[in-house]
C-alpha cells in the first residue's frame, strides 16, 4: 500500500465538470492573476494552525537527524538552540547500519533497481491495453473494462500467497505448471509489482487515451496507418504527459511500499522501506539511526514530488476528469 | 528463466536496471511490429502472422520451463486461433491485433491477481498446511477469539474514523486558503505528506510519540506539551484503547491533504454564479459553504470519502511499523500477514477473504456506477 492513490472511482458528469473547471482555475490562480487576502482573520488563523501543525513533524525529524547522537536522546529538537550541536555522523552511520546481509546504503540502491523497472513494464503494458480497450472495437469489451476496474479494489492480500507460492514452486493450485523462478535478484518483486500495478495504471490510462480526438485517429487511419503505427506514432507522443503524471505515481507507489517487498524481496534485495520497517522494530530507540535512515529514504520521494508537483495534481484528478 | 534471472542477479543493480527494460522494450516493440504487419494482405504476411500464432505462446512457455505437454496444446490453440483469426468479421489479422494488445495485461492480471483470489478463497477453508478441507473452522477460530474480534473492531474504527476527520480537515484547509495569496505554499505545506512512504511517516510520528520517564527530558514533541501543561509523559502507543486512534492520526495527517487537493478543485468548480447569488440574498459565509458549495461538491465528497474508506480498510504499513500489532492495535491487513508469517496459511487467508468481503460492497457500487457511465456515452 501506498500513501498516495490518484482518485480511480467513477464520478458523475456533474462532479467531472466541475472538477476539470477548478483545476483550469487553479491553474491559472498559479499563474498569478486574481490575489486577495483570506476571506477573514479566523479563516486566516485556522489556515496557518493546520499548516503548522502538519509540518512540525517532519521538521522535528529533519532537525534531529542532524543532531549528534547523545543530543537526540536527551534532548528534545526544540531545544536546539540551547543545545546548539549539529553533524552529519547519523547520516554516515545509518549508511553502514543494517542487518547481516544488507545496509541502508545497499537498500537505497535496491530502491532503486526495484522501481524503475516496477514503473516502465506495467506502464508499458498497461498503456498497449488501454489503446485496446480505447479504440478497438470487441465483444465484450465493456465487461473485460469493468472486471479489470474491479479488480483494483480487490486487497492485494487476497493474492499474495498464491503468488509466492507460483514463484518459489511453480505451483497453482498445488499442480507445478511452471520451472520455479527461484529466489534470485529482484524479479519476483518486479512481476508482483507490475501486477498490482496493472489495474489500476490500464484504469487511468484508458481514460487519457479515450481523450485523443476521434478524427485524429481516423485521418492517420486514412493515410494507411496500422494500429502499430497509430499507437507507436500518435498515442505515445499524444498521452506522454499523462504517461508521465500516472508514472510518478507508481514511481512513488513502488517505492513507498512495503507490504510486497516484504513478501517477494527477502535477504540482500530488500528495499530501503523494509529495511527501515525491521530497524524501527529491533532498534527503535535509535533515534540518530531512524531519523537519518528515514530522512535517506524520504528524498527521493520528496524530491520528484516537488520538482513534478503540476503532474502530480494532474494524475491525482486523472481518473475523475475524463472526456 | 530462473538461470536467466539468475545470472541477472549477479550484474550490478543498475545493470539491471537496464538490460531488463531493454529486454522489456524491445518485447513490447515486438509485439507492436506483429501488429502493425499483421492485417496486410498477402501470402507473406500470412505466414509471418502463422509462425507468430504458433510459435509466440510455445515460446513463453518454453521460457517459463513448462511442460512439454502444455507447450504441445498451446500450439495446437495458436494454430486454432490462426483459422479463426484468418475468418474473423473484420477481416484477416483483426484477432490478432486485438489479442497483441490485450494479452500481456490480461494474461498477467489472471495467473497474478484473478486466480490467486480463488486460490486464497478456498485456503480460508483448509487447515495450516492447506492439505484438508475444515470447513469453516478458521471463520469460526476468528470470530470466537476475543484478540480477534478486537482486530475486527478496530479495522471498523479506521475505516469510520479517518476518511471521516481527513475530509472535514482537508474541506476545510481547502475552503480555508481558497483563492488567497500564497494559496500554492499553503497547499505544498499540507500536500507534502503524501509524498512520504507509511514508513517515513510512522518514524516521523513515533518520534512525534517517543516517551521518556517522568522528571527527565523529553525528546517526543506531544510529551513535552503534555509536561509543559503539568501533565505526566504518557506512553502514547500503549495507552489502550486510546492507542489505534493515535496510530489513525498517521493515516490522517497523509490522507488530508489527498482530500485537501481534489476537494480544492472542486471548490474552484463550483459557478460563481451561484455564489454570486447566495450574496446577494445575504446569506453570511457559513450559511453560504453549507447550503452552497458542500451540496455543490458533493460528488467529489462522496470520491474522496470512499477512496480514503478502502485506504483505511487495507492499512498495514503504519500498524506494522508502529506497533507491529502489540497493545492490541492490529487490524486485518497486519493480522492476516502475522499469520503467514507463523505459517498458519488457513487463518491467513481467512483474514483475507474477511478484508475482501469487506471492500466488495464498494467495488460493486462502483462498477454498478462505471456501468452506468459507459452505457450513457
Amino acid at each position: 500500500m501506498s500513501a498516495v492513490m490518484p482518485v480511480d472511482l467513477p464520478i458523475d458528469e456533474e462532479g467531472q465538470d466541475e472538477l476539470k473547471r477548478g483545476a483550469r482555475k487553479a491553474d491559472k490562480i498559479q499563474l498569478g492573476s486574481t490575489k486577495r487576502k483570506l476571506s477573514s482573520p479566523w479563516a486566516t488563523a485556522a489556515a496557518l494552525i493546520i499548516a503548522i501543525l502538519w509540518t512540525i513533524p517532519t521538521f522535528g525529524l529533519l532537525v534531529s537527524s542532524f543532531r549528534p547522537r547523545e543530543l537526540i536522546q536527551t534532548t528534545g529538537w526544540w531545544t536546539v538552540f540551547e543545545n546548539w550541536g549539529w553533524t552529519l555522523d547519523n547520516y554516515a552511520t545509518a549508511l553502514q547500519s543494517g542487518n547481516s546481509q544488507l545496509n541502508m546504503a545497499g537498500a537505497f540502491v535496491n530502491s532503486f533497481a526495484i522501481t524503475i523497472p516496477a514503473t516502465v513494464i506495467p506502464i508499458s503494458i498497461a498503456l498497449l491495453a488501454a489503446y485496446a480497450f480505447a479504440w478497438m472495437d470487441f465483444r465484450g469489451k465493456d465487461t473485460l473494462f469493468i472486471l479489470v476496474f474491479a479488480l483494483q479494489i480487490v486487497p492485494i492480500q487476497m493474492a499474495l500467497i498464491p503468488l509466492l507460492q507460483l514463484f518459489s514452486q511453480g505451483e497453482i493450485f498445488g499442480f507445478p505448471v511452471i520451472e520455479a523462478f527461484g529466489s534470485f535478484g529482484y524479479a519476483q518483486v518486479w512481476i508482483a509489482h507490475t501486477i498490482f500495478a496493472l489495474p489500476l495504471t490500464i484504469y487511468l490510462l484508458h481514460n487519457f487515451v479515450s481523450e485523443i480526438p476521434r478524427e485524429v485517429i481516423e485521418a492517420a487511419r486514412v493515410d494507411g496507418a496500422g494500429h502499430g503505427q497509430i499507437f507507436f506514432r500518435l498515442i505515445l507522443p499524444l498521452t506522454m504527459p499523462a504517461i508521465a503524471s500516472v508514472a510518478i505515481f507508481q514511481f512513488l507507489w513502488v517505492w513507498n511500499d512495503l507490504l510486497v517487498a516484504l513478501i517477494f524481496a527477502d535477504g540482500n534485495v530488500a528495499p530501503i522501506t523494509k529495511l527501515l520497517a525491521e530497524m524501527t522494530g529491533s532498534r527503535g530507540q535509535d533515534w540518530h539511526l531512524l531519523t537519518a535512515g528515514a530522512f535517506i529514504a524520504l528524498v527521493v520521494p520528496l524530491v520528484v514530488f516537488l520538482s513534478l508537483q503540476r503532474f502530480f495534481v494532474r494524475g491525482l484528478l486523472a481518473g475523475s476528469t475524463k472526456g | 528463466m530462473s538461470d536467466f534471472f539468475r545470472w541477472l542477479s549477479t550484474l550490478n543493480p543498475w545493470l539491471e536496471i537496464i538490460v531488463i527494460v531493454g529486454i522489456f522494450l524491445a518485447v513490447v516493440g515486438l509485439i507492436l511490429f506483429f501488429i502493425e504487419i499483421a492485417p496486410r494482405p498477402g501470402r507473406m504476411y500470412t505466414i509471418i502472422r502463422l509462425v507468430a500464432c504458433v510459435v509466440g505462446p510455445v515460446l513463453v512457455l518454453f521460457l517459463l520451463q513448462s511442460w512439454i505437454e502444455a507447450m504441445i496444446a498451446a500450439a495446437v490453440l495458436g494454430l486454432l486461433f490462426f483459422f479463426l483469426d484468418k475468418r474473423a468479421r473484420d477481416g484477416a489479422g483483426s484477432l490478432f491485433q486485438l489479442v497483441g494488445f490485450l494479452t500481456p495485461a490480461i494474461a498477467l492480471l489472471a495467473v497474478g491477481l484473478i486466480v490467486p483470489t480463488i486460490q486464497t478463497t478456498i485456503q480460508a477453508f483448509m487447515n495450516s498446511r492447506g492439505t484438508e478441507f475444515i470447513g469453516f473452522d478458521n471463520f469460526a477460530w476468528i470470530f470466537t477469539q476475543p484478540a480477534n474480534v478486537r482486530i475486527i473492531i478496530n479495522t471498523i474504527v479506521w475505516v469510520l474514523v479517518a476518511p471521516v476527520v481527513s475530509t472535514i480537515a482537508g474541506l476545510a484547509y481547502a475552503y480555508f486558503i481558497d483563492k488567497s495569496r500564497g494559496e500554492r505554499y499553503y497547499k505544498i505545506l499540507v500536500f507534502m505528506p503524501m509524498a512520504i512512504s507509511f514508513v517515513g511517516a510512522s518514524i516521523i510520528w513515533r518520534f512525534m510519540y517517543a516517551v521518556r520517564p517522568a522528571g527527565s527530558n523529553q525528546i517526543g514533541f506531544l510529551n513535552q506539551i503534555i509536561v509543559w501543561f503539568g501533565g505526566q509523559p504518557l506512553n502514547f502507543l500503549a495507552a489502550e484503547p486510546w492507542n489505534t486512534l493515535f496510530l489513525i492520526v498517521v493515516l490522517i495527517w497523509i490522507q488530508t491533504g489527498f482530500a485537501m487537493v481534489i476537494l480544492s478543485a472542486a471548490i474552484k468548480g463550483v459557478p460563481t454564479e451561484q455564489l454570486e447569488a447566495a450574496e446577494l440574498d445575504g446569506t453570511n459565509a457559513w450559511q453560504k459553504f453549507i447550503n452552497v458549495v458542500v451540496p455543490g461538491i458533493r460528488p467529489a465528497l462522496i470520491v474522496v470519502l470512499t477512496t480514503i474508506s478502502i485506504a483505511s480498510l487495507k492499512v498495514f504499513d503504519i500498524v506494522r511499523t508502529m506497533t507491529a500489532g502489540a497493545n492490541n492495535t492490529s487490524v486485518l491487513a497486519n493480522e492476516m500477514y502475522t499469520q503467514f508469517r507463523s505459517f498458519e496459511a488457513g487463518r491467513s487467508a481467512a483474514f483475507a477473504v474477511i478484508l475482501f468481503i469487506l471492500v466488495l460492497p464498494i467495488v460493486v457500487y462502483n462498477a454498478v456506477q462505471l456501468k452506468k457511465q459507459r452505457e450513457v456515452r
